[in-house]
């Protein structure tokens, strides 16, 4: 066991050249469930299913720089609080109601942060690279936390129901979630997920994991080290900003908990759960994480030592995650490593 | 001319515990290479027992005034924690930092629980002692003894830790072991023994700065997460791995805050994280960092 662990490297090209057409399969697979899942499941659990939605496409970005391009950022969170405030102002100071509108701004407005923010962390790597993150991500949190007359302090922002495709949605609350956004949704994640299938099997892509494997020698034949990191970082916070908007559509709340460098470490933890070397590990990750984290917390109010317990043991014994440890069980049983 | 020295000895105060906690940082990253996420929780852990420790000696009839060395005490017996933890992350030790930093943050989360399960989730206080020493004249401004009395025990602390390292055999062998694990240990050194020493004794900065802090304000679930992130302020800000880095840190990062809190309320936490940026632009290392990798 401590071998292969320690063996890492070998072992991801062998699962890349295996694992990899499987990837995106595993993606649309999960999302045709999803799909059908309003016809069986109750509201309760189509509503737990949309914070999965909005944490699967915050980590198929989250992924891109970390198991992509070897970048751990440990202030992720402040993407997700950068997307659900925006939605928060938009909605209700501004009195923009369109979905497409919010995304958008949305985007921009983590393009831009992250744009700043990356310029100044891509310089590190490895555990610099975390803490600086982890320190922007806390920057931003007291920013939300002690500005009481811009964002509302800890009592957050109210987020109103969007229009979704300039349309608005009659019902209560449950039967707008639970109907038309979660369709939306979901229908975000899987365009995401294509969209950053594409990423990751072009040059771009290549590029990332060149750097990740040996930067020095990627500069060497030529890769821009600090543009394809800035790239990454980028990307990585757009997609933390649509997810963080979906996440504040879904509770009708930005809060300053969003920002929170614990929250950084639970995306960090999804993405480990599902094994962050594989492509659609981290969703499955977050589908697994906010599944147990609701059962765990059904059964008793110390939910946070028993996902705390579940980490430790992750770490030291399943290190290459869920999706890892059953890859590695297949591989086993045809005989092939 | 009052108002300033407020700030600076409110500051100093805060900047002493601080740096009890972020030097324990510093000498667990220093050796092990591990950032732990659950420093604060070690902090956390340290006030919580401070309290009941002092409540429980003041019960058996010892006078107030004793319950400065009971709570160091109490800090190192229950800074031992340290070892059991440092035997589950023994086994991770030649991983990716990303495992590392997730596992002190799982520990993070499980001790978030046993305050919770242990102590109550509303914040405790420790009634009656903080004043014991009564107060002190100090240019024109009443301080609080105890205050003046932790920033000299954290000062002593310093220099009794770094005496320890630069001076005696194990601090030689301790650092020889943070230089160079697998030529240490191809010299006789037993690292393992080291690494267990090593993290106990961070562990125990972070149990005794805790405990000396609790008479002065709360105990909270809060204090744990708050807190890692203050010493990681401080830690960037010094260096990582060193701990004259990890002085001047808390002292910037004690400093700052005090102004803060007295000019800018808003600005108390965004002072701190502005002064890390603006390091990290002017001296990307730290102020006294080696190079960053």
């Amino acid at each position: 066991m401590s071998n292969q662990s320690i063996d890492i490297g070998s072992e991801t090209v062998v699962r890349r050249t295996v694992l990899r057409p499987n990837g995106l399969r595993v993606l649309l697979g999960l999302t045709v469930i999803m799909a059908l899942l309003p016809f069986i499941a109750s509201p309760y659990v189509l509503l737990l299913m949309l914070p999965f939605i909005g944490y699967s496409i915050a980590l198929l970005g989250f992924n891109l720089l970390f198991g992509n391009t070897g970048l751990l950022s440990f202030g992720h969170a402040l993407f997700l609080g950068v997307g659900a405030y925006t939605a928060a102002a938009l909605t209700s100071k501004f009195g923009v109601l369109s979905f497409e509108l919010l995304l958008l701004v949305a985007t921009l407005m983590s393009a831009l942060v992250s744009l700043v923010v990356g310029a100044l962390c891509v310089r590190y790597t490895r555990i610099f690279f975390g803490m600086l993150t982890l320190a922007f991500g806390m920057l931003f949190h007291s920013f939300l936390f002690k500005f009481y007359y811009i964002t509302g302090g800890d009592q957050g922002m109210r987020v109103l129901r969007p229009l979704l495709l300039g349309m608005e949605w009659r019902g209560g609350k449950t039967a707008f979630l639970t109907g038309p956004f979660y369709y939306y949704a979901l229908l975000l994640f899987a365009l995401l997920g294509l969209v950053m299938w594409r990423i990751t099997q072009s040059p771009f892509g290549l590029h990332l994991r060149a750097i990740r494997e040996n930067a020095g020698k990627a500069a060497y034949v030529g890769v821009q080290i600090f543009r394809m990191r800035l790239a990454a970082f980028v990307i990585s916070a757009v997609y933390g900003g649509i997810g963080g908007t979906i996440l504040a559509v879904t509770t009708g709340l930005a809060d300053p908990e969003l920002a929170y460098w614990t929250h950084s470490g639970n995306l960090v933890f999804m993405a480990v759960l599902g094994g962050s070397g594989t492509f659609a590990g981290p969703a499955i990750g977050a589908l697994v994480f906010v599944v147990l984290q609701d059962f765990v917390m059904s059964i008793t109010q110390y939910w946070r030592f028993v996902m705390g317990a579940v980490l430790v043991l992750l770490v030291v014994f399943m290190p290459q995650g869920l999706s890892g440890t059953v890859e590695a069980l297949v591989n086993r049983r045809q005989g092939g490593r | 001319m009052t108002e300033l020295v407020d700030v600076v000895l409110g500051g100093t105060f805060h900047a002493a515990v601080l740096f009890l906690v972020a030097a324990g940082l510093q000498l667990v990253f220093g050796v092990q290479k591990i950032v732990n996420l659950a420093c604060g929780s070690f902090y956390a852990l340290g006030a919580y027992f401070g309290i009941t420790a002092v409540g429980l000696a003041i019960k058996l009839g010892m006078p107030p005034v004793l319950f400065l060395p009971v709570l160091v005490v109490a800090g190192l017996v229950i800074g031992l924690v340290g070892l059991p933890i440092e035997r589950v992350l023994r086994t991770i030790y030649r991983r990716d930092e990303s495992y590392q930093l997730l596992i002190t943050f799982g520990f993070l989360l499980m001790f978030q629980d046993v305050f919770r399960y242990l102590w109550g989730a509303t914040p405790r206080t420790m009634d009656n002692v903080y004043l014991a020493y009564g107060s002190a004249q100090f240019l024109g401004v009443r301080v609080p003894t105890y205050n003046l009395l932790v920033i000299a025990a954290s000062l002593a602390i310093a220099v009794g830790l770094g005496l320890f390292l630069e001076r005696t055999k194990i601090g030689r062998i301790v650092r020889a072991t943070a230089e160079n694990r697998d030529m240490a240990e191809g010299l006789g050194v037993n690292a393992s023994k080291i690494f267990a020493l090593v993290f106990t004794v961070g562990c125990m900065l972070g149990t005794v700065g805790g405990a000396l802090v609790v008479p002065s304000s709360a105990a909270s679930l809060d204090m744990a997460v708050e807190l890692v992130v203050e010493s990681f302020a401080v830690v960037v800000i010094g260096g990582l791995g060193s701990m004259r880095g990890a002085l001047v840190g808390a002292l910037v990062v004690g400093l700052m805050r005090a102004a803060a809190i007295s000019l800018v309320p808003e600005m108390e936490m965004l002072s701190v994280y502005l002064v890390v940026v603006l390091v990290l632009i002017v001296r990307p290392a730290g102020l006294f960092g080696k190079a960053a990798a």
